[in-house]
């Protein structure tokens, strides 16, 4: 079996399991956030269930601090439901962040467990070696009374990267790449499984970036087998305990993809599709904003990536900046190592934790017309701002750059001017 | 109870129609349906939220209802009266809350423009094209599905709570 299988398996009480065979399988957290959080809420009281499992995570991101009153009203709905069902799993203003980032540091994602979350990205703990996936609202509020859900079990496909990677390219950038090769569609419903070389010598917050992309191919998840990179950075952090999951050497694919790190160049993604990819170095576009933040590119890694660049150099006059760490505990770091005044030096405007101009949500909307180099996943029509405006995908190191000579750069080039 | 044949006029889409589109995310501070609704489609198809009638039917392109995670865009399909989406593929989370708040989605390819009238037979697996005649088959959900459309997510976790609370 492979890894997605035996978790799966495992949670369901099977010794085995097949992809296409559908399931009810035990999980281990459930999560919301305050978008997803209030149609969960009232779906909850329709069960007039006795108990919720003690496993769920509240996480106030999407539209905290409130932006206007209706959200004030939503992210209340959240509090109180933490109120009444004594859930102690809440993140509100000031104590958490974006919730992905919040369920890795806090130690709920850990190898071999079966995550869900209302929320899309919800798959980036495949990077821990987890099944985490993305579920809707109603089935959010059932698997809070229930501690079950039903899944399809999925045909799993195997991505293996070898060779060294060129300077400042990251995860971002093979991630970008193999959805540039495979298309938005690329993975429909299967389980990616990442390999290779180059997959074991990445930092965490790199393969967290990759895993967290998943779902731009379309995937259910996407899981990298667990190792001491994973085990130190759950030490003194992970709740409970957790073991890890391997796929058998016997393991059926559905289809096997092999690249090299070295023709993987700094990428971007094109509007409005994360499939458009071409490298930035061949791509020459003014910009009006650059962003960098995220549960893509929202960790400390990608702080240091930009400020790298961003250290003793100005934003271009023609450019807003905004830098906002993914988590509380990322902007602390990120003032430990000085780095915020790198970038407030440079002119960009930081912000706390919050999703915020991810979505088009507030703080940082983008005008007609406008465009945007942005550390994070998705390009879609509208979805920084107005319809008429671009978003192009990039990884934190290009978001400097460009944001520094007011065009889309690679930083290699940003080194010989 | 999900009918076992519609019929319906047809708003074509192309492909990978995300959620965004479906319903934009600064409208995502409720959980209402016809509320959603007013917005649907606001970005790509502004008519749309007006001209819509109740029984309509969505036939899109290859993963339809890519992205976020949000049921509010099943939800805001409902509201409008949407009774069926037809498309070759759909994005996953799509697919699940869709069949789970009682939207019966189709896996097929099916040529049809807009305005054009579909009856949808999900019993017996197939599609007629009044306009052009044409005939699709599709192979009907598997019965867990089939069951869960039928019953709904919410009837179907109430059932289990009583079953396991005793
Ligand atoms: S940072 Fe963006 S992609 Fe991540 S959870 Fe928030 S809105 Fe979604």
């Amino acid at each position: 079996m492979t890894i997605a299988e035996k978790i799966l398996a495992i949670h369901a009480g099977k010794s085995s399991v097949s992809p296409k065979e559908i399931v009810d399988a035990r999980i281990d957290y459930v999560m919301v956030n305050d978008v997803t959080g209030l149609p969960a809420f009232e779906v909850f009281e329709e069960f007039k269930a006795s108990s919720i499992i003690e496993n769920t995570v509240l996480i106030q991101d999407h539209y905290v601090p409130n932006k206007d009153v209706a959200s004030a009203e939503q992210a209340k709905s959240m509090r109180e439901f933490a109120g009444k069902y004594k859930i102690g799993n809440h993140f509100d203003v000031g104590r958490g962040g974006v919730c992905h980032q919040i369920m890795i540091e806090h130690g709920f994602a850990a190898p071999g467990r079966l995550i869900v979350g209302a929320d899309s990205h919800t798959c980036s703990y495949g990077a821990l070696g987890a099944l985490s996936t993305g579920i809707g609202s109603s089935e959010a509020a059932s698997a809070m009374a229930t501690g079950e859900l039903w899944f399809k079990v999925p045909e799993t496909q195997k991505f293996v990267v070898d060779g060294k990677l060129g300077k400042y390219v990251m995860g971002k950038d093979i991630i970008l790449h193999i959805i540039g090769d495979i298309g938005v569609s690329g993975s429909l419903y299967k389980s990616m499984e990442f390999y290779g070389s180059t997959i074991e010598s990445l930092q965490l917050s790199d393969r967290i970036t990759i895993s967290n992309m998943a779902i731009e191919a379309g995937a259910k998840c996407g899981i990298i087998p667990p190792d001491d990179a994973v085990f130190n950075y759950l030490k003194n952090r992970v709740i409970g305990e957790y073991t890890p999951v391997y796929a058998d050497e016997a393991s059926e694919y559905d289809d096997t993809f092999e690249y090299n790190a070295g023709e993987i160049e700094t990428m971007v993604a094109k509007p409005h599709l994360p499939e458009n990819v071409v490298p930035a170095s061949e791509i020459d576009v003014e910009i009006d904003q650059a962003y960098l933040g995220s549960c893509t590119n929202g960790r400390i890694e990608d702080m240091r990536a930009a400020a790298e660049i961003l250290k003793g150099r100005k934003v271009h006059p023609d450019v807003r900046m905004i830098v906002v760490p993914a988590s509380k505990s990322v902007f602390e770091q990120a003032l430990r190592e000085r780095l915020i005044e790198v970038f407030m030096d440079a002119d960009a405007y930081v912000a706390g934790p919050t999703c915020g101009a991810c979505l088009g949500g507030y703080m940082g909307v983008l005008a007609e017309g406008e465009r945007c180099i942005s550390s994070t996943n998705r390009n879609f029509i509208g979805r920084m701002g107005h319809k008429d405006s671009e978003v192009y995908l990039a990884n934190p190191a290009v978001v400097a750059a460009s944001a520094v000579t007011g065009r889309i750069t690679d930083p290699n080039d940003l080194e010989s001017s | 109870m999900v009918e076992k044949c519609i019929k319906g006029r047809v708003w074509k889409f192309s492909d990978n129609v995300d959620t965004d589109q479906i319903i934009p995310a600064k409208y995502l501070v409720t959980g209402d349906r016809r509320e959603l609704a007013k917005h649907a489609f606001e970005n790509v198809r502004p008519e749309f939220a007006d001209d819509v009638r109740e029984g309509d039917i969505i036939v899109g392109g290859k993963n339809f209802g890519s992205g976020s995670s949000r049921e509010h865009a099943p939800r805001a399909l409902l509201g409008a009266g949407i009774t069926c989406v037809i498309a070759p593929s759909f994005a996953r989370i799509f697919y699940r809350n869709s069949i789970n708040i009682g939207l019966p989605l189709v896996e097929c390819d099916v040529d049809a423009e807009d305005g054009n009238v579909l009856a949808v037979d999900f019993e017996d697996g197939k599609i007629v094209n009044a306009d052009t005649g044409d005939v699709y088959t599709f192979p009907p959900l598997p019965d867990f599905l089939m069951k869960l459309l039928d019953v709904g997510l919410i009837e179907n976790t109430k059932r289990k709570l009583k079953g396991t609370n005793g």
